[in-house]
This record gives structure tokens, sequence and C-alpha cells, in this order.
């Protein structure tokens, strides 16, 4: 028998999601500031009215569903995933009312796209937009990347301390430190390093490449944001070819591979146990796969024998790779010269790339190092098992931090996440079809949208079907939140309709 | 007579034709002077390659100096492409666009690259020629009055909401 939720479920879901909003709202600040320091009013008042609604509504729920109730798994899973919905929804207000998207649902889609660290982008005339409004469009990466819920709250709501369970449905399932809150305080003390040290890099890069001293910083700030948590926007329409510059690209390809590295790792490498990096499965699995997709690209660019020289075919082939690997979506040609010129081999390629994503408890999407190498190292013991005489005993070990040794505990979910991604990947492509799309454009977008990559080969316009819009939203969020938090949300719902 | 006429009509054709002919041979040198599009120059670009081009558009974000030379981009109202130009021919530019103001529309003709060896592999055109066609601006800020109201009476509505919640948790 299914119970119905108990109106105590939903308080507690209330409440925190009251805070979340509030969080969000604070959020709001940044660009407001910019714009009324910048004297863009017009876009200061989108926010400054942004920030009034987001705390309203905040403060309603706080108020009127007070709890001091502790949460449980199913709340803090349900508050992940209804909290990247409200965000997405409150979120694209700003987006809206700057006047550069053509629907509701269109900013809706830009605003998902960000927090979800996804970089498909559907707004128009981009090259006109206020520095407000673009700061907020690269700001939500930044937030989302670091995961809304958790982050925000231990971040900018007073008395925060639990919340492992809505830590774990913004998929993150591994605590760096014992404390969540530490956790979370650390994630943004990295982030935060790396973002000046970034935007330092990146705007001598711009300096360097003759952009003015304002613009080379906020320029460099924004690709930081959007670089190290793999998102994908830029400021400018033309993405990372607007910069015209080779010192640009070979920053952003660090910035994207620091951000595609599992935090974990990261802390273990400020403590300075570098050798952590070498032995780790996650970083030999994506040594391995950036290996063999880029040979896959690089075959297939061959093939198609559109760039003259060797050096040329490498540095447009490795960023895009890299790009997509990373789950960033930066990109150094235009979206139809993927499908004009780089031919089936290095399409096929780079969606492989893109399908299997960064490392686990990092800003990245889709499948992962640790799900590619645990699923990898099962099928070597499988295979062992096979070969070897039957009383041999078959350990497999692997490095993550610690030895570990495998076991089925671990290869079972790895197993099921990785049929989602690919059942989720599949749904896109046959709703692309059914809109009239070939079939690799179909593969290639929906692949983009949920793994959180955002490499475009054009499907994504304004003028593409709302349904398939819709589509890639669902995707971008089920892709972020890796299906647990959304699958309970929906658990949650059948069970108010349906239960007793 | 009529046979007079009739040779009249011939040495008509002919010219007719001849000329036909010849503008389209002469054409044939200059048919991408005219104006091409972005989507088109991306959609056909191996037939574009290495050819002069005419291309059209606003002036947008940084014109960035490297030497001697400049990368501007221009956009054309779907696409923007990078533009390599001397320092000579970017100085004639004044306004570039961003945040409430348009910038120059300029016509350039150039050669234009598929995946250009000097650039590494980008798509672009080498001016050879920039025309401006139209001066940028920038435009006035909006009085925004709807939304300072709105602004205020949400302020409002939340100093409001917060204080009562204040006095209820006393």
């Amino acid at each position: 028998m299914i119970l119905k939720p108990h109106r105590d479920d939903v308080t507690v879901i209330a409440y925190y999601l009251g805070k979340v909003i509030i969080g969000l709202g604070l959020t709001m600040f940044i660009p407001a500031g910019l714009g009324f320091a910048l004297n863009e009013r017009g876009p200061a008042l989108d926010f400054l009215i942004s920030i009034e609604l987001l705390l309203l509504i905040g403060l309603v729920l706080t108020s009127r569903y007070r709890s001091e109730k502790l949460l449980g798994w199913m709340h803090g899973m349900i508050v992940a995933s209804l909290a990247w919905l409200v965000a997405m929804f409150l979120g694209a207000i700003p987006l809206y009312m700057s006047g550069h998207f053509r629907s509701y649902l269109d900013a809706c889609f830009e605003a998902m796209s960000g927090f979800a660290t996804t970089g498909l982008t559907l707004v128009q005339d981009l090259d006109h937009l206020s520095y407000a409004h673009n700061l907020w469009r690269h700001l939500i990466m930044f937030i989302g990347g670091q995961g809304i819920v958790v982050i925000a709250l231990s971040m900018f709501v007073k008395g925060f301390t639990g919340g492992f369970t809505m830590y774990v449905g913004e998929a993150r399932d591994e605590k760096i430190l014992p404390n969540v809150a530490h956790t979370g305080q650390f994630i943004w003390l990295v982030s935060i390093v790396y973002l000046v040290l970034g935007t330092i890099a990146l705007g001598i890069a711009g300096l360097l490449n003759g952009m003015k001293p304002f613009n080379s910083f906020f320029h460099g700030a924004c690709v930081f944001m959007a670089a190290f948590d793999t998102g994908g926007f830029t400021p400018q329409s033309q993405n990372i070819l607007y910069y015209h510059s080779l010192p640009f690209e070979v920053i952003t390809i660090i910035i994207m591979i620091l951000g595609a590295i599992n935090f974990k790792l990261h802390y273990h490498l400020w403590a300075g146990n570098r050798k952590e990096i070498f032995k780790n499965i996650e970083t030999r699995t994506f040594f391995l796969t950036v290996m063999v997709t880029f040979i896959i690209v690089a075959a297939g660019l061959s093939q198609a024998g559109i760039y003259p020289k060797a050096l040329l075919l490498f540095r447009k082939g490795f960023y895009q790779l890299i790009s997509g690997h990373t789950g960033t979506g930066y990109q150094t040609v235009y979206a139809r010269q993927f499908i004009n010129e780089w031919g089936h081999l290095a399409l096929v390629g780079l969606i492989c790339a893109m399908a299997l994503g960064g490392a686990v408890c990092s800003t990245t999407g889709a499948i992962k190092m640790f799900r590619v190498g645990v699923i990898v190292k099962a099928l070597v013991q499988d295979i062992k098992r096979i070969i070897l005489p039957p009383r041999a005993v078959v350990m497999q070990k692997f490095h993550h931090i610690k030895e570990v040794f495998l076991e089925d505990a671990q290869v079972r979910p790895a197993l099921m996440i990785t049929l989602a991604y690919l059942a989720l990947y599949g749904i896109g492509s046959i709703v692309g079809m059914f809109y009239g799309y070939p079939f690799l454009e179909s593969l290639f977008e929906s692949t983009s949208a949920a793994a959180n990559v955002g490499l475009s080969c054009g499907i994504t316009s304004v003028d593409m079907p709302a349904t398939l819009k819709v589509t890639y939203i669902i995707q971008m969020w089920a892709g972020r939140l890796e299906f647990m938090s959304v699958l309970t949300l929906f658990g949650f719902i059948y069970a108010t309709i349906k239960g007793k | 007579m009529r046979a007079h006429k009739h040779t009249d009509e011939r040495s008509l054709i002919v010219v007719a034709v001849a000329a036909a002919l010849l503008s389209m041979f002469f054409l044939q040198g200059f048919v991408f002077a005219q104006t091409v599009p972005s989507s088109e120059l991306i959609s056909k670009a191996k037939e574009y390659d290495g050819k002069t081009v005419s291309f059209e558009g606003e002036v947008i974000g940084d014109v960035m100096q490297r030497g001697d030379f400049v990368w501007v981009n221009v956009h054309d109202g779907t696409t923007a492409i990078g533009i390599w130009m001397s320092k000579d021919f970017a100085r004639s530019i004044a306004e570039t666009g961003g945040y409430r103001k348009t910038g120059d529309r300029v016509s350039i003709s150039g050669v234009f690259h598929q995946h250009c060896p000097e650039h590494g592999a980008d798509l672009d055109i080498h001016a050879d020629g920039l025309q401006v066609i139209a001066r940028g601006m920038r435009l006035a800020e909006e009085p925004h009055v709807s939304k300072s109201k709105l602004a205020l009476g949400f302020g409002i509505a939340l100093g409001v909401l917060w204080i009562l919640s204040l006095l209820n948790k006393r």
C-alpha cells in the first residue's frame, strides 16, 4: 500500500525550499550591484524586482511553513529536485525582463541550461546584452556547478547544519570533509581561489589580445565561471571564436580540465598528495578515454580532409573534444560546421566523449569516469573468472583516494546510472527525430543536453519546437541531478495522488 | 527594306548575346564581391574558400589589436564573423556594438577562408577593403517608469512582510 505523504512532509519541504529561494534571491545582488555601478538602470531594476519577488516568496514559505523537523532522505531528495525547477522559473525572471528572449520558455531554457551547466543558449542578440544580465548568465553556472541547494544554503542562510540528503540529491555522493557544511565551504574555497587565478590569467590574455581592460577582466571572470563549472556560456555570440586567440584556448582547456576533476581529488592535491592524480581511477580513465575518443575524432577529421595541416587538425579537434568530454561546450567552430564539415566518424567520437563526461563530485554531467572505470574493471574481473580455473579467487582492485576492492555494490549503481543516461540520450534523440531532424544531429544535440555539455550542431535555436525545448530542459535537469532525486519527486507526486 | 530590318534584328540579338556572355564572364570574377550573408558563408564555406567576398554588418565587441593588424567581429544579423584587417582600416571604425549602443555598419571586401591556415583554422575574412555604411550610436536610457513602480511596490510589500514575520517570531 502506498502511503499518502503527511502534512509535515510538505511543511519541511516547503520550509527548505523557501530558504533556497532566499539564498537565490541574495545572489542576485551581485548582478544588481554591477548594473547600478555601470549605470545600467533598466537591468539593475530587473534584478531589484526579481530580488524582491524571490525574498517575498522565500519569506512567505519560511514563515508559513516554519519547521524544526530534521530532513529525511525523501525530503532532501525532493527539496533538491524541486529547488532546481524553482531556480529555473525564478532565475529566468531577470533574463526574460531583459527583452532578449522571445518567450518565457526560452528564458527558462536559458536558466536551466545555466544552472545545470549545460551551455545551450536561446538568448537573442547576445552581443547587445547588458553586463548585468550577462554576469547573471555566467553566475548561475557558477552557482549550479557547485550545487544550488547545499552550497547556497551553507553560504547564504544562517543555521544550516544538516543536509547530507540534499547534497546527495544534487548528485554529490562523496563527502570531502566529515561535515557537509564544511564540504560545501571547501568547494566554494576551491572555486573562489581558482576564480581569482583564472580571471587574472584570462584577463591578462584578453589584454594581450587587444581587448579593453574592463572587458578583458569581465570576460575573464565570465569565461572562467563557465569553463570551471563546465558550463559553456560566453559573453559574446561567437563563443570562444570571438577571441581569435591561442593563449585563450590553452587557458580555457586547463580550466575545463580542472573543473572536470573530482573536488575530493582537488582536496588531496591541495593537501600535497600529488601522487593521487596518477593513481586515481578517474584520472586514469579520463586520460584513456580522451586518448581513444581523440583518435576517433582525429581519424574522422583526417578522413574528411578539411584541415590543411595536422597541427590545425589537432587544435580544432582537441579543443572541441576536451570541451565535449569535460561537459563544457565551448566551441571554436560554428555549430553548422560540425554537420557540414566534420563527417560522421568525427561526430561519433565527439558524441562518445560527451556521453562519458568528467569525474563524479565535479561540476560535469554525463556518465562520469568513476562509473566507466568501475564497469571496465568489473568486465575485466568477469573475463578473468571465465579464463582462470574455477577455484581461482579473482579479486579486482582500484585506487580512488585509497585502495578499494571491487564489489557488486559499486558495480550495480554504476551500471544502473549508465543505463539511465543511455536511455536519456536515446529519448531526446527520438524526440528530435520525431520533429524531422536527422538521426546523428538529434543524437548529438540530445547527448549534449542530457550530459550537460552545450556543444550544438545547430538544432538548438529559438525556432525549434516548444516540445523539443521542454524535452531538453527535462534532460538537462534529470542529467544534472543524476535521476535519483528526480525519480523520488515523481514517486512523491504519485503517492500524493494515489496514496492512502 | 524587310531584309535590312532582319539584319538589324539579327545584329541586335548578336549584340545582346555578346553583352550577356561578356557580363557573365566579367561577373564570374566578382560574383562573390556581392554581399554574402554569414549563413551562406558558413553553409557553403568550401565554395567560397579563397574567394574574394563582400560581407556587411555591425561591428560588435572589441577591436582587438595584434601588431599591425586588428581583429574585429562583424555581425550581419544572423552570425558574427571574424575579420582580420590592417590597423589603417580599423581607424575608420568609431563605435562598436554593445549594450545600449549600436556599432558602425561596415561593408568589408576580402578573402574568405573556410579554415584559415594563418589563424588556427578559424573561419574568417582577411579584409582588403572597408567602407563604413552607417555610423553607430549610443542609445539613450529609457525612463523605466513601470519597472520603478513595480520595484517600489514589491519593496513595500517585502518590508511589510518582513516586519510581520519579525513580530510573529516575538
